[in-house]
């Protein structure tokens, strides 16, 4: 515990040590607003909710998210701080959990920023705030997700361009698994107990789920498994490329 | 404080490191020698836990490398190739980080990266960013960050790489200072390092030792060891060179032609003998206008040309 905290402080200072956090904050938001205020006519729903809002966010996840977590590793591999950062002594766990909630809390600060839509929609009408609260849980679980398996793929290489290309195809796999183009390829053939797995790690229908505005434990545990499914991988592949 | 036992590291096919041991104890200065790609940096990778070996073991302080890792690293301060650091942080910051992550909190993590500023001159420059700052500097970071946490055993690849001769100098009375209380081994390709400030030097070849011993002991294996080396007007060098090579002692003479007219030869003893007493008592006889007449240590390059191999001759081993 001692030495993930330095490594979370150390990490998190460094998105702000370059222009990445402030073009990255400043692309999220401005994306969010595109995708609700145009793609999702937000004031043309006549709602006074953010449902316009959440439902694109697995799709922006899906892009921004990769570049966000391709250099988590891959960059230390490439500069050699790799080598700096596995010789100190500190468990490999924490170096890895501390880099990753560092990436997950900045993360989080972006989704933070986009507060004045909350503003907007409690000053135009009364919109069921303790759904809001939930939607945006989840849409930071779901961010957390997409993180972790960036994370552990940025570790496999040390080129950034292939870590984000590979992150952006398996979260597209993660995010669709449950949409009708992917279960109807396996419902024809496959046994019941596969199509409905398959269609269970859609990152959409968990946060679907959750947007209803009802945490359940499934959903979070869905979540919360995965991400330690994928750090748990990230670690894994660290130790093996130890052995060369 | 340093024990490595039969350590191995194999790449694929490739065979980086093979079966070395070696063992260094405090107040040694260990100058790791061997030409590019001989497992030079593959072994401190390994003796550091970066690298995990095919076979074989390191023990630091007593602590099993591979087994203790955490215990093993708090033991050492490791200079990697090339000193990598976080470029976009600044002197100040970055060793701050890597004292936490030592373990130091408040004061005394300020009080650690102070003494090591001290130590490596980086006071100038402790709020630019590292990756403005020049090769010297960035080694220096480097070096800084090794012996913040004041470690018994020091592992450093090439600490002097790129540096101008006075920060070089710099560099090696800080290795020096430290020595005695310490287990130090550095990598290098200068080998007039070993000579400045290595106790005991280690000349590996293809991922195993070729030579082990103290700088003197080495260059006692150079052809140049104790022989004279002088200089005298072109008119004399034939009678010179005629009459040094009577000498008992001496087993051959060479001369390298000058265009100022004058010559320079070398005369080499036979096994053992030591020439300078010989050759200066002829040359005070003969009167000759001597302008040099010394007598040569020997040379580490010619040590280690003879004993290692190039990289075309291993190339086409592996073929």
């Amino acid at each position: 515990m001692n030495q993930l905290w330095p490594i979370f402080k150390r990490e998190f200072a460094a998105y702000f040590a370059t222009p990445l956090a402030y073009v990255f904050i400043v692309i999220f938001l401005f994306a969010m607003g595109v995708f609700t205020f145009y793609v999702g006519r937000f004031y043309d729903t006549g709602n006074a909710d953010l449902g316009v809002f959440f439902t694109y966010h697995p799709w922006l996840y899906l892009f921004l998210v990769p570049a966000l977590s391709m250099r988590l590793w891959a960059e230390e591999r490439r500069t050699g701080t790799m080598e700096l950062l596995l010789t100190l002594p500190t468990p490999l766990w924490a170096t890895v959990v501390g880099k990753y909630l560092a990436a997950w809390a900045f993360t989080g600060l972006a989704l933070a920023l986009t507060c004045p839509i909350w503003i907007t929609v409690n000053y135009l009408g009364n919109p069921d705030n303790g759904v809001i609260l939930a939607s945006y849980v989840g849409s930071f679980l779901m961010a957390g997700g997409y993180l972790a398996i960036g994370a552990c793929l940025s570790a496999t290489t040390g080129n950034q361009v292939i870590a984000f290309v590979v992150t952006v195809v398996v979260c597209f796999l993660f995010t669709i698994s449950g949409a009708p183009m992917v279960i109807d390829l396996f419902r024809g053939w496959a046994p019941y107990a596969l199509v409905s797995a398959i269609s269970s790690f859609s990152f959409i229908s968990h946060f679907n789920a959750i947007q209803a505005g009802v945490i359940d434990l499934r959903d979070l545990i869905f979540f919360v498994s995965l991400i330690a499914l994928f750090l748990t991988a990230n670690v894994v592949i660290i130790d093996l490329k130890k052995t060369g | 404080m340093i024990e490595i036992d039969g350590l191995t590291k194999r790449f694929g096919q490739m065979t980086a490191v093979a079966d070395l041991s070696l063992s260094v104890g405090k107040g040694e200065v260990l100058g790791f020698l061997g030409p590019n790609g001989a497992g030079k940096s593959t072994t401190m990778k390994m003796v550091t836990g970066y690298l995990a070996p095919t076979a074989g073991r390191v023990s630091i302080c007593g602590h099993d490398v591979e087994t203790d890792p955490i215990a093993a690293q708090a033991n050492i301060g490791y200079l990697p190739e090339g000193a990598p650091a976080y470029g976009d942080m600044t002197p100040r910051q970055f060793l701050r980080f890597i004292a936490e992550i030592r373990g130091f909190r408040g004061d005394a993590a300020d009080q650690a990266v102070a003494k090591s500023v001290a130590k490596t001159e980086l006071a100038g420059v402790l709020d630019q960013p590292i990756e403005t700052l020049s090769k010297g500097f960035k080694r220096r970071v480097g070096v800084a960050q090794a012996i913040l946490h004041d470690p018994p055993v020091l592992i450093m690849d090439e600490p002097t790489d790129g540096l101008d001769p006075n920060q070089k100098f710099a560099v090696r009375s800080l290795i020096k200072a430290m020595a005695p209380s310490k287990a130090i081994i550095i990598s290098t390709h200068l080998l007039e390092e070993v000579d400045a400030i290595c106790t005991r030097a280690v000349i590996i070849d293809r991922g195993g030792i070729v030579a082990d011993g103290t700088p003197a002991e080495l260059l006692a294996r150079s052809r140049h060891h104790n022989a004279v080396t002088l200089t005298l007007p072109a008119a004399q060098a034939a009678d010179a060179q005629a009459k040094i090579k009577t000498l008992s002692t001496v087993a051959n003479v060479e001369q390298q032609g000058r265009d100022d007219g004058f010559v320079q030869m070398t005369a080499f003893p036979k096994s053992g003998a030591l020439l300078i007493e010989d050759v200066s008592a002829l040359a005070a006889r003969e009167k000759w206008d001597l302008r040099e007449l010394y007598a040569e240590a020997g040379r580490l390059d010619e040590v280690f040309r003879a004993i290692t191999t190039t990289d075309t001759q291993r190339a086409k081993a592996v073929a």
